[in-house]
């Protein structure tokens, strides 16, 4: 009698136990998808301020003529030319030099003091604050090595400053190549750097290209290290070389949002350049991860 | 140490070796002699160092930086960890098989080709000509023939498995060594490949871990049985099979442990 007793309050105990623990897990688990959502969230509200105060700038002379009247009127094709040429020189800095310290770093860095040296140098290069990275290229590039303001010293600048994040990103894509690969390449005969760039490289290159993108867009974004190496407030004319110096759409917003000649009257102006600075931006992150999806489904 | 018979030749011969992972002591003065085109079978428990041992043949175990190799292995009399030997070139000449298929990312035909073109060949139609050849005796061509430009990875386990032997066989090795090939195929991909073996020994020398007795039996001349990093036991497979010399190995084999 008292067993049978005991086993149906044991038992209802238990399911009473269990159904806190679903519910308590299911409390958690909406406030984890919370956390996560905000981060949609955060984006979806940043881009529709932007297109709500900005959209009305946007037509066909905004963006194909130049500023006019002090920059009060007029279109920012000139920066929009500038901020392309920047992001390209900087990937053309960054792309063959992070890709080939993350051969080195990944495919024949023994362990040691070396191989300590260059993380460490690698790591905190990521951490070193964009306004620094601005002076650095003003004092070495612009002054030291005599390029003046220009797209050079712009293009080194951001390129020194995107390696980072070129080497993090190709590292990653040269990790998930199985090791099997390398061994069945090393077991017929290969040596290691025909391996490396007969099997390794191009199994790894969705990952390193799309960290390439990536690498541009952040770099197109940036204002503090061109402010002082390549961007100038107003340029008469396009650039002819890549001596000149440009304008840039994160160094016009700048300008027009502080020192510009009618601050709140260009408000929609500013709005505008962010917008197609954005645009800029996700286009070329949606390309990145539209392109590395196709090349992994082939 | 095996015996061997008047017509028979010794391809690759190992002299005492020995061999450490760091401090750990994998191999302990493994003697063992390898037949020329006769498949040899090395059976034992698992971690007893077979695996070790054939990966030793071809120094792939040089890729690990904390291995170190004592005494000698000798392919037609020379011996493969001396100094001056061009370890690349050794391994045109023993390729291998591994124990999980691994075709690379690339079509059928650049899988095949691929050995080739990494050893200097560039005649376009020589190559197409390998690839053919090398499919035919892996018993793949008929199978791919019509989709040699699609992806490997399409291919099934046993289908990739056979592929990776062509590709082996396409750089044209003399011994061939395998590494536990189809422990993970099922049984008919399993059948195939060890009718494979069965015809490639007329060609290659194949040495094959594995550590399942039957298909040793079924398709060795000669068998040696490790344990724990020693040599137990070797010779033709019948005799070690039907009259093994050591308890121990009889152990195994009737399957006292495993």
């Amino acid at each position: 009698m008292e067993g049978i007793m005991d086993k149906m309050e044991n038992n209802k105990l238990f399911r009473v136990r269990a159904k806190k623990r679903r519910v308590f897990e299911k409390i958690i688990f909406n406030a984890l998808r919370f956390a996560a959502a905000l981060n949609g969230i955060a984006l979806f509200i940043m881009i529709f301020f932007i297109v709500k105060n900005g959209w009305m700038a946007i037509n066909w002379t905004f963006l194909t003529q130049p500023p006019i009247d002090s920059m009060t009127k007029g279109g920012i094709l000139p920066c929009i030319i500038g901020t392309l040429l920047l992001g390209l020189g900087a990937m053309a800095v960054a792309f063959p030099i992070g890709v080939a310290s993350a051969i080195y770093l990944n495919e024949y860095a023994r362990p040691g003091k070396l191989l300590r040296i260059i993380r460490l140098g690698v790591n905190n290069l990521a951490g070193v604050p964009s306004v620094v990275f601005g002076l650095f290229g003003l004092a070495f590039f612009v002054i030291w090595l005599n390029m003046g303001v220009s797209i050079l010293a712009g293009s080194l600048t951001l390129g020194v400053m995107t390696l980072p994040v070129i080497i993090g990103s190709s590292e990653e894509a040269l990790k998930t190549v199985p090791d099997t690969y390398r061994e069945a390449s090393l077991g017929l005969g290969a040596t290691k750097l025909q391996t490396v760039f007969h099997v390794v490289l191009p199994a790894a290159m969705p990952g390193i290209l799309t960290g390439g993108i990536l690498g541009i867009s952040r770099a197109a974004g940036e204002t503090a290290p061109i402010m002082f190496t390549a961007a100038v407030f107003f340029s008469p004319e396009l650039p002819s070389s890549l001596f000149d110096e440009v304008m840039a759409l994160p160094y016009h917003i700048y300008v027009l949002a502080t020192a510009g000649t009618e601050i709140e009257a260009t408000r929609h102006l500013q709005y505008g350049t962010a917008l197609v600075l954005i645009a800029l931006v996700l286009g070329m992150n949606l390309a990145a991860i539209l392109y590395r999806a196709r090349l992994r489904r082939k | 140490m095996r015996e061997q018979k008047m017509e028979e030749t010794i391809k690759i011969v190992s002299d005492k070796l020995n061999f450490n992972y760091g401090d750990f002591r994998a191999l302990h003065d493994i003697s063992l002699n390898f037949i020329e085109k006769q498949v040899a079978a090395l059976i034992g428990p698992s971690g007893c160092g077979k695996s070790t041992f054939l990966r030793c043949l071809n120094r792939m175990n040089d890729l690990i930086p904390t291995a170190r190799v004592e005494g000698k292995i000798l392919l037609d009399g020379e011996n493969i960890y001396a100094p001056a030997i061009d370890v690349v070139n050794l391994r045109s000449r023993i390729g291998m098989v591994f124990q999980k298929p691994n075709p690379f990312p690339k079509s059928i035909f650049n899988n095949i080709a691929y050995g080739l073109k990494i050893n200097g060949v560039k005649d376009k139609s020589y190559i197409a000509a390998q690839v053919e050849k090398s499919l035919k005796q892996a018993a793949l061509w008929e199978e791919v023939e019509d989709r040699l430009h699609d992806s490997a990875l399409g291919l099934s386990g046993g289908q990739q498995q056979r592929l990776c032997i062509a590709r082996a066989i396409a750089v044209e090795p003399e011994i061939i060594l395998m590494d536990e090939p189809c422990s993970a195929l099922d049984p008919i991909a399993t059948q195939k490949i060890e009718e494979l073996i069965h015809e490639l020994k007329n060609s290659y020398t194949i040495i094959i871990v594995t550590h399942n007795m039957q298909q040793a039996a079924r398709v060795s001349d000669q068998t040696a049985f490790f344990y724990m990093g020693k040599l137990v036991e070797t010779g033709e497979t019948d005799t070690v099979f039907t009259r093994p010399k050591y308890k121990q190995t009889e152990d195994y084999l009737t399957g006292r442990f495993g």
